[in-house]
């Protein structure tokens, strides 16, 4: 016996609120990808100089570049939807004894993640 | 009843998606737009340097190894969004794959 599989093709762009979440969700796949980049980046660094010049060298290619800016747009979207949905991913904070309102917590999140990627810029290009 | 892996594999996950969320687009745009384009050193003396430091390792297992577990947990759930079947078996593939990349993410830096 079969049982029946209703049609999925096709779901994720016909209603935009299913195509923001379609692209939130491709994030993971450039999220993966980027981890693999600095895996390979971390293999060539032990294989020597020459290795890893290479390695950067392919990093500087047309492809690569385009690679990163959709991953920096798209982990970008990630970022603001993990912050939006914070309130409602956390336990109920509260401070003496009082409810923190989701937009503090909202606010917080996108505050801590400009202030530690400042830290980073600062750290890495000093 | 046997014992749920889940909280494990969504703690990794939702480790991996705060640390991408907080410096997820600093970190592509500086090794892969900034350095590319000069704007950034990352030499290999400096990249060793980094890589040769405790909290250097430290942040680089981290980084590849919670981005990993994060990127690949949130691929089982788009497979399913897109009418693929997951099983134990895609799970165990998927959350497999996150292992043996952070694994070699560790002894790559042990051996540095």
């Amino acid at each position: 016996m079969k049982a029946y599989q209703r049609p999925m093709a096709g779901w994720w762009h016909r209603n935009p609120f299913y195509l923001w979440y379609t692209l939130r969700e491709a994030s993971a796949l450039f999220v993966t990808a980027y981890a693999l980049v600095l895996l390979a980046g971390l293999a060539r660094l032990r294989q020597g100089e020459a290795a890893f010049d290479a390695w950067r060298e392919a990093l500087a290619s047309p492809a690569s570049l385009g690679f990163h800016a959709v991953a920096l747009l798209l982990v970008l979207y990630h970022a603001w939807t993990w912050f939006k949905v914070m309130p409602k991913t956390l336990p109920f904070l509260r401070i003496a004894g009082r409810r923190v309102p989701d937009r503090a917590i909202v606010v917080a999140g996108l505050a801590s993640a400009v202030l530690f990627s400042t830290i980073l810029f600062v750290m890495v290009k000093a | 009843m046997k014992r749920s892996n889940k909280p494990i594999f969504w703690s990794l996950f939702g480790a991996g998606g705060m640390l991408a969320a907080l410096v997820g687009p600093m970190l592509i745009f500086l090794t892969g737009i900034a350095a590319p384009l000069g704007l950034v050193d990352m030499s290999y003396a400096r990249t060793l340097a980094l890589a040769q430091h405790g909290l250097g390792k430290l942040a680089l297992f981290v980084v590849i190894g919670l981005f990993l577990f994060h990127g690949c947990h949130r691929l089982i759930h788009c497979l399913h969004d897109f009418g693929v079947p997951v099983g134990p078996g895609v799970k165990a593939s998927f959350h497999g794959f996150a292992i043996l990349g952070s694994a070699a993410a560790a002894v790559l830096l042990f051996a540095l």
